[in-house]
C-alpha cells in the first residue's frame, strides 16, 4: 500500500514549523506505523535529508515515549492504541495522513514530533508518591486490601504517562494524568496518609505548569491508549475538595524532647 | 590483575549478615559530602539513586529516556519472584537459591545467588508499602502465580505489568527525591564515556540529547545501571534505546568484562512478519502456564490449526520434559523451538515457517474465557493488535527472540567492578543469573542490587577510600571530554552511503546466526572475521547526517552501533573459547545424545573475565574459579 504524509517539521523550540508532504511506497499493512517512519527516514537519509526527529523506544505499548497527532486523534485512529501499536492495516491504501506533536503550552516542541514532557515528572515529584523509606516496609501481607481496590487502583496504576490525554483536551489539561496517580494511591491503604498533602501538591503543580482546566469533555478517554476513565477524575475532585476544606493538622512539637 | 571476589567468609546462610554488621559505614554528617553519580534509571539505578539519596548522599541520575520512568524495565510482563512461601508449597530461601542456581546450569556465583534469594522477600514488603498494587486474593492477601523452571509458586505480578508497577514504585521514590532536591535528575543525557583517575572512577563525561553540548560530571563513585546488550542482535525484545555504550566505555577504561556470551533467548516472542521489522515483542512467559506448546508432526503442514486433529499434533515440550513440560526453562523451551522450526515442523504463513503455537484452546475449555481475559487479557490484546489474529479462537504464534544478557561487567560481592569505586547492578552486571535466567528474576535481581545491596556496600568504599575531591576542570576529564568530541565529530565527518541502521542490522544478523541459540567453533571464526570487516566499513561508509549541536538521533544510534561493532567481537571470542555447552551457551560440538547442554565443569566452571588491552589486540583471559560449597552439581533435568 502507499499513503501519503504531512509532517510537522520543526528545527527547534520555538522556532517555525511548517508540514511537509511525504509520498509513501511499498508499506506492508504488518508495518506498524512507527516503521512506517523508519522505513521513511532511511530513505531521507539516503537523499542526505534530515531524518524525522520522534520519540519512541519499547515500541510495545508501555513505555509511553511515543506519540503524535494522526489527522487530529492522539495516537492514530484505534481505541486502546498507542502510536507503535498502531499498524498500517489500520488505514485504507491511497490514505492521506496529517502528522502533528502533541500541542500543548506545558509541552513545547523541541524538534518536529518531539516534545519536552518533563511538567509531567514535575508533578510527581510535587506529591505523587507514598513515602516509604528503603527498609523500613512492614511484611506485605500484614495490611489486607480488598481485591475490588487493588483492582481498581491497578486501573488507574495502567497509566504510561504518554500525554495523549492532553493532547486531546481543548484545554490542553492534564487532569486525567493527575487522576490516575491521585487515585491509584488513593485507593490503596498505604496510601492514606498523604492522601491530603497528595493531591494538594499536584494540582497546585499541574496549574504551575500551565495546563488548562478540565470542562468535561471526555477527550482524554477517548484518546487514552490505556483506557484510564474519567471517573477517576471525578474522584481526583473529590479528593481535592474534601482536602482543601478539612482544618489543618497541628504541628507536631517540635520539642518532642529525648528519648 | 587478579579478581578478587570478596566473598566473606563462614556458612553460606551468614555470609551477608555478617558482611553487612563488618562493612565500614559513613558518618551521617559526611553523607552529604559524597557524590554519586547513578546512571540509569531502570529498576536498578531507580531504586539505587532514590535509597542513596534517602541515606544523605548527593546524588545525580542520569538516563537517555526523556523521563526517568520510561528506561525498559517498564515492559517487563510477568512477575518478581520472592521466597515468602505465601503458598505454602514449601518454598524457602534454599529453595529460590537453588532454583536459580540450578536454572543459571551452575555458572552463576554461590554466594551472591543465596544474597539475592534472602533479600527477595524484603523487596516484596518494600514495592507492597510504596502502593504497587499486586494482584491479590478475594481475603486481600498477595497471589502468586508460576514460572518456569520451578515447582513451587512464589511469583508475584501485577496483571502482565509488573515491571512497570515496579519501576513506577521506584520511580515515584526517585521522585521523591529529586522534589526534596536530594537528587539531581539528568533526562535525554547519555554517558558517553568514564572518568579513572589514580586507579579510581571519578565522573562520566554526558551529552545532552538535546543541545549536543557535552559536559563532564565529577562524583566519589559511578554506578552503572545501565541495562543489556540484546541489541547487538538488532531484532530484540529490549527498547530501541537500549545499548552496550556505557559498559563497554567502562569497560575500555579498565573494568573486565564477564560471561558477554551468556545472552538469553526468549521462547515466547511474536515472530518476524518482514524485512522492516524494527523489534520484536515479547509475549510474557506466564502464558505457559495455561497455554500448550505444539508443532505439527508433518512438515510443511498448511491446514489451519483447528483442522490438524489432536493425534496429529505434537506437544514437544510435554514429551520431553514431562515433569516440566511446558514451564520447562527458557533456554531449552527456545532450543526445541529451533529445533522443531528446522526440522521444517514450524508454522506460519505457508507452513515450514518460524513459528511454533501457543494453545489456549483446553485452558479456555478448563476455566472459561472470563479466567483465562482476567489473567492474560491485556497480553491477548497486545497480540491481536501486532498480528491481526486473536487468541481466543486461533493459537498464538511464537518464536524465539534476544530478550536478556546474562553477562555484563564484573563484580566483586559489593557489586565493584575491577575499578575502584564503579559499580554495576541489574542486567549491567554479570553476577547472579549464570549461564541462564531464570523468569521473574530479573525484576528481583534489579531491585535487590538497587534498594538492599549497594546502599550498604558502596558507604564501605567511600569510608575506607574517602576519595579526595576533584574538579571536573581536571586534565583527566578534559582529557576524555576531548577524545568523546573527537568521536562525535568523526561520526559526522564520515560521509558514505549506508545508514547506521543499514549496519545495526547486519550487524545483528551476523550475531543472530553465528552466535545465537546455538553457536560451533567455524561459525564464530566467521562472525569474527565478519565484524571486523564490518566495523572498518562502518567508519568509512556509514552516512549520520545532521549536526553535533541539535538533537539527533541517527548520530545517537551510530555511536551506540560504533560500540556493538567492537563488543561484538568480544561475545563471539567468549563463545569460541568456551567449550562446552551451559545454559543459554549452546555449542553444537558439546551435547548429549539426547541434545541437551552438556556442561565441562572442569575445565570450564569459572567465570571468564575478559581485559581490555587496546583497539585490535587480543582480550586477556581472567578466570574466577566457581566454588559450590551448598550444592551439589548435576546436569540439568526437567524431565
Amino acid at each position: 500500500m502507499r499513503v501519503t504524509l504531512h509532517v510537522w517539521r520543526q528545527p527547534g523550540p520555538g522556532l517555525a514549523g511548517v508540514f511537509v508532504r511525504y509520498d509513501v511506497t511499498d508499506v506492508s499493512p504488518d508495518m506498524s506505523f512507527l516503521e512506517m517512519l523508519d522505513v521513511l527516514n532511511q530513505q531521507l537519509l539516503a537523499r542526505k535529508d534530515d531524518p524525522i526527529a520522534f520519540d519512541h523506544d519499547c515500541r510495545e505499548g508501555i513505555c509511553g515515549a511515543c506519540g503524535m497527532v494522526i489527522n487530529g486523534r492522539p495516537h492514530g485512529p484505534r481505541r486502546a492504541t498507542t502510536t507503535c501499536q498502531l499498524h498500517m492495516r489500520s488505514f485504507p491504501d491511497g490514505a492521506e495522513l496529517w502528522i502533528e506533536p502533541w500541542r500543548a503550552r506545558a509541552f513545547p516542541v523541541i524538534k518536529d514530533l518531539v516534545v519536552d514532557r518533563g511538567a509531567f515528572d514535575r508533578i510527581v515529584q510535587a506529591g505523587g508518591f507514598i513515602t516509604a523509606r528503603t527498609g523500613s516496609a512492614p511484611e506485605a501481607n500484614s495490611v489486607l486490601v480488598p481485591k475490588r481496590d487493588a483492582d481498581r487502583a491497578m486501573d488507574a496504576a495502567a497509566c504510561i504517562g504518554c500525554g495523549a490525554c492532553v493532547a486531546a483536551c481543548p484545554n490542553a489539561s492534564a487532569m486525567l494524568f493527575v487522576a490516575a496517580k491521585v487515585s491509584h494511591l488513593g485507593l490503596l491503604p498505604q496510601g492514606q496518609p498523604e492522601r491530603d498533602t497528595r493531591v494538594v501538591g499536584m494540582v497546585a503543580q499541574m496549574d504551575a505548569e500551565g495546563f488548562g482546566a478540565c470542562s468535561n469533555h471526555g477527550e482524554c478517554m477517548a484518546a487514552c491508549p490505556k483506557e484510564i476513565s474519567i471517573d477517576f477524575i471525578a474522584q481526583l475532585n473529590r479528593d481535592y475538595w474534601k482536602a482543601v476544606a478539612r482544618p489543618k493538622p497541628q504541628v507536631a512539637r517540635a520539642n518532642g524532647g529525648d528519648a | 590483575m587478579e579478581l578478587r571476589s570478596h566473598i566473606p567468609g563462614g556458612p553460606l546462610e551468614a555470609k551477608w549478615d555478617r558482611h553487612r554488621s563488618a562493612i565500614k559505614l559513613v558518618n551521617p554528617a559526611n553523607k552529604l559530602r559524597h557524590h554519586i553519580l547513578v546512571v540509569g534509571s531502570g529498576l536498578a539505578g531507580a531504586s539505587a539513586a532514590a535509597s542513596l539519596a534517602e541515606l544523605g548522599y548527593r546524588v545525580s541520575c542520569f538516563c537517555f529516556q526523556d523521563s526517568a520512568r520510561r528506561a525498559h524495565s517498564i515492559a517487563a510482563q510477568g512477575g518478581i519472584n520472592a521466597a515468602k512461601n505465601y503458598q505454602n508449597d514449601g518454598d524457602s530461601v534454599f529453595r529460590l537459591f537453588y532454583d536459580t542456581i540450578k536454572g543459571g546450569d551452575f555458572r552463576a556465583r554461590e554466594a551472591n545467588v543465596y544474597r539475592l534469594a534472602e533479600v527477595s522477600a524484603r523487596i516484596i514488603d518494600q514495592c507492597t508499602a510504596q502502593g504497587v498494587p499486586f494482584a491479590r486474593e478475594y481475603g486481600g492477601l498477595l497471589a502468586n502465580r508460576s514460572f518456569g523452571g520451578v515447582q513451587v509458586s512464589r511469583t508475584f505480578y501485577a496483571r502482565g505489568q509488573t515491571g512497570q508497577q515496579l519501576l513506577l514504585g521506584a520511580y515515584q521514590a526517585l521522585s521523591r527525591q529529586i522534589g526534596a532536591g536530594s537528587v539531581r535528575m539528568e533526562p535525554r543525557a547519555e554517558m558517553l564515556d568514564l572518568v579513572v583517575i589514580d586507579g579510581r572512577a571519578r565522573g562520566i563525561i554526558v551529552r545532552d540529547l538535546v543541545t549536543g553540548a557535552v559536559s563532564a560530571h565529577a562524583g566519589d563513585a559511578v554506578v552503572l545501571a545501565t541495562g543489556g546488550y540484546s541489541n547487538v542482535y538488532y531484532l530484540s525484545t529490549n527498547a530501541k534505546g537500549c545499548n552496550v555504550t556505557a559498559i563497554w566505555r567502562a569497560h575500555k577504561r579498565g573494568a573486565t568484562f564477564a560471561n558477554p556470551c551468556f545472552t538469553q533467548i526468549h521462547p515466547t516472542c511474536i515472530p518476524q512478519t518482514g524485512p522492516y521489522q524494527s523489534k520484536l515483542t515479547l509475549m510474557s512467559e506466564s502464558l505457559r502456564n495455561d497455554g500448550r506448546i505444539w508443532v505439527p508432526q508433518k512438515k510443511g503442514d498448511t491446514r489451519p490449526p483447528d483442522q490438524i486433529p489432536e493425534e496429529e499434533r505434537d506437544y514437544y515440550l510435554e514429551r520431553l520434559y514431562p515433569s516440566y513440560g511446558n514451564l520447562a526453562p527458557r533456554d531449552i523451551a527456545s532450543r526445541r523451538a529451533k529445533e522443531v522450526c528446522d526440522e521444517g515442523r514450524g508454522v506460519g504463513p505457508g507452513g515450514g515457517g518460524h513459528g511454533v503455537y501457543l494453545d489456549f484452546r483446553d485452558a479456555i475449555a478448563r476455566l472459561g474465557r472470563g479466567v483465562i481475559a482476567e489473567r492474560y487479557g491485556n497480553l491477548f490484546e497486545m497480540y491481536e493488535r501486532i498480528t491481526g489474529e486473536d487468541p481466543f479462537r486461533v493459537p498464538m504464534r511464537i518464536y524465539p527472540a534476544p530478550h536478556y544478557t546474562m553477562g555484563g561487567l564484573w563484580v566483586d560481592y559489593n557489586l565493584m567492578t575491577t575499578i575502584d569505586g564503579l559499580y554495576a547492578i541489574g542486567e549491567a552486571n554479570f553476577s547472579d543469573h549464570g549461564a541462564n535466567r531464570l523468569g521473574a528474576s530479573a525484576l528481583m535481581q534489579g531491585l535487590a542490587d538497587g534498594y538492599f545491596i549497594l546502599p550498604y556496600t558502596i558507604g564501605d568504599y567511600l569510608a575506607q577510600a574517602k576519595p579526595a575531591k576533584v574538579d571536573p576542570e581536571h586534565p583527566a576529564f578534559r582529557q576524555v571530554q576531548g577524545e568523546v568530541g573527537e568521536r562525535v565529530r568523526r561520526l559526522l565527518a564520515a560521509s558514505g552511503r549506508k545508514t547506521v541502521d543499514a549496519f545495526h542490522r547486519e550487524l545483528g544478523r551476523v550475531m543472530w546466526d553465528k552466535c545465537g541459540m546455538s553457536r560451533n567453533a567455524a561459525g564464530l571464526k566467521q562472525a569474527m572475521e565478519r565484524i571486523g570487516a564490518l566495523r572498518d566499513e562502518f567508519w568509512k561508509d556509514v552516512y549520520v547526517g545532521g549536526r553535533g549541536e541539535d538533537l539527533n538521533q541517527s548520530l545517537e544510534h551510530a555511536g551506540r552501533v560504533a560500540d556493538f561493532l567492537e563488543f561484538a567481537e568480544l561475545m563471539c571470542h567468549d563463545a569460541l573459547h568456551r567449550e562446552e555447552s551451559c545454559g543459554c551457551h549452546f555449542r553444537e560440538e558439546y551435547q548429549t545424545p539426547e541434545g541437551e547442554a552438556k556442561r565441562d565443569d572442569e575445565r570450564f566452571g569459572y567465570v571468564a573475565a575478559w581485559e581490555f588491552t587496546g583497539a585490535g589486540k587480543e582480550p586477556v583471559l581472567h578466570k574466577e574459579p566457581l566454588a559450590f560449597e551448598a550444592v551439589h552439581l548435576v546436569q540439568r533435568s526437567y524431565k
